[in-house]
């Protein structure tokens, strides 16, 4: 692939250069704020890309992702409050346990297309939901706190913030590099492919749901390193964490940004993220702003902010 | 005795969960559009109810001025906003309509605080009746169950037995072929959707006296309605009715009776953890068996 030097490519590499030096920034102006707020927003910029994979490349309208945020951050914390606080074994766990989820879910929900994938994959996730609500000894409804961040021995301090931030930020970028070699991959153009025409994939012998199957599993164990991340992020698990509100913004800003573009859900959360705090010091009553944005967006402007950039290469 | 009541209120949550799926299921076989703002028209009825008894001081009459407005909020929306989605990928829709659920849930936050609303019921609606010798049931949850199959019934005879019916019917069928025919395809879609509109204010309204009048209230209970569409088969109203009842009986007596079954095959203490998660599961297990054994639902409409 050759690089080229257009609208959206600049566009995509300041982003990437503004995050890597923000630290410096937070660190020079003594503004802590805007480091926490940015590492919210990296780690939903992780969740956000793993769900583009499906979504924009795979053709599945997940709208259950953030069961697996919940998933990982579970992971930790049961982990944590159990007393085991090596991330060595924390993330491993919460990596499987979100595979293990998108498998069977995938599974079951893959036998369908379209709005009836979006109602089931939408069905399980608030299952996921009630299942964490109903885990009274993990704090049920009410939560659980993580008292003690993720211990990687002496490799990294995850309570360090700046440490912290560039982890995330590397989970970020590794994600983003991992699904870049993805799509470029066979297995990657034959998911492509069965996205614009399955039943021609189906004849030349592609096992269509295989490919999708893996795909969806790939997503959803992405999105659970996100959720562990998220948990050591904010110290606390709660199922509210997890609730379908929250897979509709993860889908909101995907789009936002721009379906199918490698970086678009780094900036569509970028967008989002800053938007809600904007409004939300602006007004108590944010989404009232929010809500019939997005309805004009979907409207008025496809293909998101990086099919706005687009364009200008072609006018 | 308690296995009649609570096959009753399984019924009667089986019904208004009729209500709200019907509507969602007609707009998306006509007009194969989703409308995860079902949900929120559902908590307008319950608001508008409260809101209006409260004024006119007679339960009827505000029930009936929220089911009028419920139905004008509905036609409303579909002339502004909804309607320049039609033909759009159902992602547009799922993302606009998630845009004013958030709308809603502000609005209402606005307008009525956060805290929840309470409708009180007249007092001859709160006496038990006696339906069986020896068994009591409250009047309102009686109430509801005849006013809901009331409705389901005029709905199948509006729907299988008028013209308006067969238009609908035509529609969900072939929607450009009735369009060249000469029918104001757009005038029934408004329509339709103002009927969804409304049986799902009728829902809301109804379960409103039960539950509180609060933000969100619409939410779980339009996850429910999806599972129900799932399993009933998308676009048939006659599965969406049988899957209804189906899900609120195994929800409502899965509630009931699970604690107990699973004690008596595991330890006290072991059974009041699982009981709840897993009868909460109950629900979107069958819908997994559904997908397993027939993937397009147990009714399916016929194919397109």
């Amino acid at each position: 692939m050759k690089l080229q030097i257009n609208t959206s490519n600049v566009v995509v590499a300041l982003v990437a250069a503004g995050l890597v030096v923000l630290p410096l920034y937070s660190q020079l102006t003594g503004n802590i704020f805007i480091l926490t707020l940015f590492t919210r927003i990296i780690i939903f910029a992780l969740a956000a890309a793993s769900l583009n994979l499906i979504m924009g490349y795979g053709g599945m309208m997940s709208f259950g992702h953030a069961a697996y945020l919940g998933i990982g951050g579970y992971a930790v914390g049961i982990l944590a409050f159990e007393g085991i606080g090596s991330g060595f074994i924390q993330w491993p766990v919460a990596l499987v346990a979100s595979a293990l989820y998108a498998l069977v879910i995938g599974a079951l929900s893959l036998r369908t297309r379209g709005v009836y994938f979006i109602m089931i994959t939408l069905a399980f996730a608030q299952m996921a939901y009630y299942i964490a609500s109903g885990m009274s000894r993990y704090g049920g409804d009410d939560g659980l706190t993580i008292y003690k961040r993720s211990n990687f021995g002496g490799l990294i301090d995850l309570s360090n913030r700046v440490q912290f931030y560039y982890l995330c930020l590397g989970c970020l970028f590794g994600g983003i590099y991992l699904i870049w070699r993805i799509i470029n991959s066979r297995f990657g153009l034959v998911v492509q492919g069965i996205r614009s025409n399955e039943q021609r994939m189906q004849a030349i012998g592609y096992h269509a749901n295989r490919y999708r199957l893996v795909c969806f599993v790939i997503s959803g164990t992405i999105c659970g390193l996100a959720g562990a991340l998220l948990a050591n992020n904010t110290d606390f698990i709660s199922p509210a964490g997890m609730y379908w509100t929250r897979s509709g913004e993860l889908m909101v800003m995907v789009v936002f940004g721009g379906m199918g573009s490698l970086f678009g859900p780094v900036i569509g959360t970028i967008f989002f993220l800053l938007l809600e705090e904007l409004l939300s010091q602006f007004t108590e009553y944010w989404a009232l702003i929010m809500g019939p944005l997005l309805l004009l967006i979907v409207l008025f402007a496809r293909g998101g902010i990086m099919g706005l950039l687009g364009r200008f290469n072609r006018g | 005795m308690v296995l009649v009541e609570q096959s009753l209120n399984g019924l009667q949550f089986g019904l208004l969960l009729f209500l709200l799926a019907a509507g969602l299921t007609l707009v998306f076989g006509i007009m194969d559009f989703v409308n995860l703002a079902h949900g929120s028209l559902y908590m307008m009825g319950a608001y508008f109810a409260a809101t209006f008894t409260a004024w006119t001081g007679s339960f009827i009459l505000g029930v009936l001025l929220a089911l009028g407005a419920t139905l004008l909020l509905g036609i409303v929306l579909e002339f502004v906003a909804l309607r320049h989605l039609y033909g759009r990928d159902h992602l547009d829709q799922v993302l606009a309509t998630f845009g004013l659920i958030l709308f809603f849930n502000d609005a209402v936050r606005l307008i009525w605080g956060p805290a929840g609303l309470a409708l009180p019921l007249p007092a001859w609606l709160t006496v038990p009746v006696q339906i069986i010798p020896g068994v009591y049931y409250p009047a309102y949850r009686l109430s509801i169950i005849i006013v809901a199959l009331a409705v389901a019934a005029l709905l199948y005879v509006v729907v299988m037995r008028t013209r308006i019916g067969m238009l609908i019917r035509a529609g969900a069928s072939n929607r450009e072929m009735i369009g060249a025919l000469g029918i104001n395809i757009k005038l029934l879609f408004t329509l339709v959707f103002g009927l969804g509109a409304a049986l799902a204010g009728l829902a809301g309204l109804m379960q409103a006296p039960i539950l509180t009048v609060q933000i969100g209230m619409g939410e779980n209970i339009l996850i429910l309605a999806f599972v129900i569409i799932v399993i009933g088969g998308i676009g048939s109203i006659r599965g969406a009715f049988l899957a209804a009842i189906f899900v609120g009986m195994i929800d409502t007596l899965g509630r009931a009776f699970l604690p107990d079954l699973l004690r008596t095959v595991l330890s006290s203490a072991a059974a009041s953890t699982a009981a709840p998660a897993l009868s909460s599961m109950l629900i979107y297990l069958l819908m997994a068996i559904v997908l397993v054994v027939r993937p397009e639902g147990l009714f399916p409409a016929a194919k397109r």
